[in-house]
């Protein structure tokens, strides 16, 4: 049991890597959002996985609440503040 | 044992729809897609995974558990409802800002 929550969360972790190229290289800044709102979900679950492989789920499950409500938060909070842009590529914005 | 052999297919199912999620936000051609992908597939699969983690958490039953169980049960209520509500807000940003929507007329080869 404890070689299968170590194998999900490897895998769990391979697939954040792989939504990272979302976030590096996503064409609009609301892609780079929809990755980080990705990645946030997926290390939700991943922080309880943790959390039963060094046994201490009572712990690393008032972290994770926390993570959940961070992320929406977060995720509402940049979606309002890009929504007064004039673009959403990264490199009009930088050129000011 | 039963509660072992629910909780591999539930985590299981959660892994498969996080794979087919994460293989859309990859490939689908632009962003509307993208957003639906990343929300169906995420909202479930995480419910999925954070159910299958209460249920091998009450392998040993006593008071304690039962109440991390609870909690994890609440995170996944939460996500629930705030996966899709964020996955609103993204699209409608994106619409009012003005993306266009991938179309087969103008990009075809």
């Amino acid at each position: 049991m404890e070689r299968f929550f170590l194998a999900v969360g490897i895998a769990l972790m391979l697939l954040m890597f792989l939504s990272l190229y979302r976030v590096l290289a996503g064409p609009t800044i609301l892609d780079r959002m929809l990755g980080g709102n990705v990645i946030g979900t997926k290390t939700t679950a991943l922080l309880l996985l943790i959390g039963l492989l060094y046994d201490n789920v009572g712990m690393f499950v008032d972290i994770a609440i926390a993570y959940a409500m961070l992320n929406f938060i977060a995720t509402l909070g940049s979606a309002k503040y890009f929504l007064h842009r004039k673009s959403i590529h990264l490199e009009d914005i930088s050129k000011g | 044992m039963i509660l072992n052999i629910v909780s591999i297919v539930l985590i299981a199912l959660g892994l498969f729809f996080f794979a087919v999620g994460t293989l859309g936000i990859l490939r689908f051609p632009d962003f509307y897609t993208r957003v639906q992908a990343a929300g169906k597939c995420d909202s479930l699969a995480a419910v999925l995974v954070l159910i299958g983690i209460a249920v091998y958490n009450l392998g040993d039953l006593s008071l304690a558990t039962v109440l991390v169980s609870i909690k994890i049960l609440f995170i996944a209520a939460f996500v629930f409802i705030s996966s899709p509500t964020a996955t609103h807000a993204i699209t409608d940003a994106a619409l009012l800002i003005g993306v266009k929507p991938w179309t087969k007329e103008k990009n075809a080869p």
